[in-house]
């Protein structure tokens, strides 16, 4: 497969993947900011959160000054000038399907224009309009509906190995960061041995909605959610499928099936990756420090990235 | 001045003709609303399937679509079958003038085709001359355009020998009409026209001395106004969809850049014009095209679909030669006609076309897309005025027509149905054989009066039926 062509169906899935994160969170930080708070109780605290895990709080204090809840939301779901909005995600994942729609189907290709005609005339309508809960279900949908489409149709070749690798490497960049930032925002509680405070609690939960995991949180550990329990999931458990080791496993499965000697760098950082998760129990883990831990292995997923890049997207 | 139009559906007295009476007999019989409801069915579905173009000057390059009208053209086949032959039997011969030109000159030589005409002409390639192409072959793709007098006698307007575009909005125009009147189909017997694709990659695949050759079309990318119809073309026929620095030129081979390392390409189907090809041999400035390929094409490395220097047998001002030419290389008469030329680099025709500009149709040389030409009936005082200061300055650079009337076909208007002047586009492949698929594409001018069918003037398509009669 061309070298671009492969680079614009990786990136594709890249985008898609990245609204639809950028959804969850946004939905859960909402939600939690309805709830009372601590101090001001005016929940913006919880709203920056998004724009804090995606690096785009200064972006935005540069352009608007203080926080702002409508402001916010606009910025980060339909902001045409802000690179990382959701509505950007799903402009450059269109462009990109749009420069490789011969090699896609044409569920895929409608399922995506679609998406962005219908996401242009919600932004001309504005969020408020519209609603914000129903906006995050929207995007979370048309992903679902994109990735349907995507494997009801698609032949198992390159191209759908290099769609699927972009959404792994997204995901599991997605999942550090989401476990990251609620571990901060809890501060010296995450720490507690009983962990039996309210606001854990649903912090907690709201991460496990966010990633669609609370219902298999409640089947395996049938208790509240705690630190311990929570990072064990998301970060180790290879059966559910937004964990991190569930995203390591199949970024290694793809890229080993991958012909070619190029991608040599590539598999073997990936079934490195895989294979520490695999070998390593949450005690560990959290012995090292959770925020250590995730704070090490953030640029490594951003390092296989990379690799994947020079060994498939730029190859000469 | 009284022009008389033929219409398509109707004949003079007003009936409908034998070919569309299946047809009208339909259309009388559907609502309205249902009509209107399945139009805008089809503008939906062209919406969200992405079948557009990008209008150049447009500064957001948005993409538009084209207005496609549901009345579709229809051709007995009869009338087809002479159209066919004519158009094969033309593009044979510009493949054989293409073929002197670079060899031998005999055309000049004879004295048919002056010197100065085509030697030169910017878009004669002294980079061909003595080039032996496989099957002698230098236009494999080539557009026809067609258009229909007063009297329903053919013309030939223009031959489109370098990257002529439409083919997918013929194919996908037909797709939507089955998908929408599936009824009409099953009336009557429509030629299919569907295996264009194939046919397409079998004259690509025959363009090449080599078995199973490998095969890529070559786009400027996705901000070129047809890039939907390269990216169609190359999905229907299977092949990679490259741009240019997709690809690089080693030991004279040229190779694309995989995934899995490079792969050879032998047969090239550029949607790229000669000047952006390779920037060390045409345009430097091109980062569209591919350094190098020029030489890897001379030494006969890789196929390009069409030849590089094809431009200089459809410049309009070649154009007037061209039934000699079918004299000249294949002894026969040519089957259709070609529109009467002024050449304004001749004082005496020029002095002609100053003085009845109001009457005729000026056009550059070198232009196309509808884009610096006059249409003197329909050009205010001004326009005109305009056009004889520029033609007395390089008269070299144009060509006159009479005004013809071009036939004109029922078409769905803001209030109801209305004649609209239309042309026809058949796509000629050249390779083993030299074939058509039935029809070709019907461009429309959907303002009431207007000549001028061009996508980029506002013009529509209609799907083309060639009707067993």
């Amino acid at each position: 497969m061309l070298s671009r062509t492969a680079s614009d169906l990786y990136w594709m899935s890249r985008y898609l993947e990245r609204a639809e994160n950028l959804a969850r969170m946004l939905d859960v930080s909402y939600s939690l900011s309805l709830m009372p708070q601590d101090g001001r109780g005016d929940g913006l605290d919880e709203m920056a959160m998004p724009l804090l895990i995606t690096g785009t709080l200064d972006d935005y204090l540069e352009r608007h000054g203080k926080l702002h809840a409508e402001r916010l939301l606009h910025f980060f779901a339909l902001d045409a000038s802000n690179p990382a909005s959701i509505y950007s995600c799903l402009g450059a994942a269109r462009a990109s399907a749009h420069a490789v729609r011969g090699r896609i189907t044409a569920d895929m290709w409608e399922n995506i224009n679609s998406t962005w005609l219908e996401i242009r005339g919600i932004a001309e309508q504005g969020l408020g309009r519209y609603g914000l809960s129903r906006f995050c279900e929207w995007i979370k949908e048309r992903s679902h509906l994109f990735r349907g489409a995507s494997y009801g149709t698609i032949m198992r070749n390159d191209a759908f190995r290099f769609i699927r690798l972009g959404t792994f490497i997204e995901r599991a960049d997605n999942t550090l960061r989401l476990v990251d930032a609620r571990y901060e925002m809890l501060g010296d509680e995450a720490e507690l041995v009983d962990e039996n405070s309210a606001r854990s609690y649903y912090q907690w939960s709201a991460l496990l909605r966010a990633l669609s995991s609370f219902e298999a949180y409640t089947e395996i550990y049938r208790d509240a959610p705690s630190a311990h329990n929570v990072a064990e999931l998301l970060l180790l458990r290879a059966d559910v499928p937004r964990s991190l080791r569930a995203c390591t496993e199949e970024i290694d499965q793809i890229l080993a099936s991958l012909p070619g000697l190029n991608g040599r760098p590539a598999q073997r950082l990936a079934a490195e990756l895989d294979a520490r998760l695999r070998y390593t129990g949450i005690g560990e883990i959290l012995d090292e420090g959770l925020h250590a831990w995730l704070t090490e292995f953030i640029p490594k997923v951003a390092e296989l990235g990379n690799a994947i890049h020079s060994s498939y997207l730029e190859a000469v | 001045m009284i022009r008389t139009f033929y219409d398509e559906m109707y004949d003079a007295g007003g009936v409908v003709r034998p070919h569309y009476r299946e047809f009208a007999r339909w259309l009388a019989d559907t609502p309205e609303e249902l009509l209107a409801q399945r139009r805008r069915e089809a503008d939906l579905l062209f919406h969200r399937a992405g079948i557009t173009f990008t209008l150049y000057g447009d500064e957001q390059g948005t993409e538009r679509l084209i207005p496609f009208d549901t009345i579709p053209r229809s051709i007995p086949a009869s009338e087809w079958r002479v159209v066919e032959r004519g158009c094969i039997q033309r593009v044979k011969a510009l493949n054989m003038f293409l073929a002197d030109l670079y060899h031998d000159q005999r055309i000049i030589k004879a004295g048919i085709v002056p010197a100065e005409q085509v030697l030169a002409n910017e878009q004669y390639q002294l980079a061909m001359q003595g080039l032996n192409l496989h099957r002698d072959i230098y236009s494999h793709i080539s557009g026809v355009d067609l258009v229909r007098d007063g009297d329903g006698s053919y013309y030939v307007l223009e031959d489109n020998l370098r990257t002529p575009s439409g083919v997918s909005y013929m194919l996908e125009d037909r797709k939507m009409m089955m998908r929408l009147f599936p009824e009409l189909f099953a009336a009557q017997r429509i030629a299919p026209i569907d295996h264009y694709p194939s046919l397409l990659l079998d004259t690509l695949k025959s363009s090449s001395p080599i078995d199973n050759p490998s095969v890529v079309v070559l786009t400027p990318g996705r901000f070129n106004s047809a890039f939907f119809e390269h990216a169609f073309l190359a999905r229907e026929m299977g092949v990679e969809l490259v741009e240019g620095a997709d690809l690089f030129v080693r030991d004279d081979r040229v190779f694309m850049r995989t995934t899995d390392g490079p792969k050879a390409v032998d047969v090239i189907y550029r949607r790229l014009d000669d000047a952006y090809l390779d920037p060390l041999a045409f345009n430097p400035e091109s980062m569209l095209g591919v350094p190098g390929l020029l030489a890897a094409y001379r030494s006969g490395n890789v196929i390009l679909a069409n030849a590089i220097g094809t431009g200089v047998a459809d410049d309009k001002s070649v154009y007037p030669y061209v039934t000699d030419m079918i004299r000249f290389y294949l002894d026969e008469e040519p089957i259709l006609k070609n529109v009467p030329t002024w050449q304004c680099r001749k004082p005496e025709e020029l002095s002609h076309v100053l003085a009845h500009l109001p009457e005729l149709v000026v056009k550059e040389t070198q232009g196309s897309g509808g884009y610096g030409m006059l249409v003197g009936p329909a050009a205010s005082a001004a326009e005109i005025e305009n056009f004889r200061a520029r033609l007395k300055a390089r008269p070299h650079a144009y060509i006159a027509q009479p005004t013809l009337s071009l036939s004109t076909c029922p078409t769905f208007v803001e209030n109801g149905i209305a004649p609209r002047h239309i042309d026809l586009r058949p796509f000629v492949l050249a390779g083993r054989e030299t074939r058509v698929v039935p029809g070709g594409l019907t461009r429309v001018a959907l303002r009431e009066g207007s000549l001028v069918v061009n996508s980029s003037q506002g013009g529509g398509t209609k799907d083309t039926w060639v009707v067993e009669d």
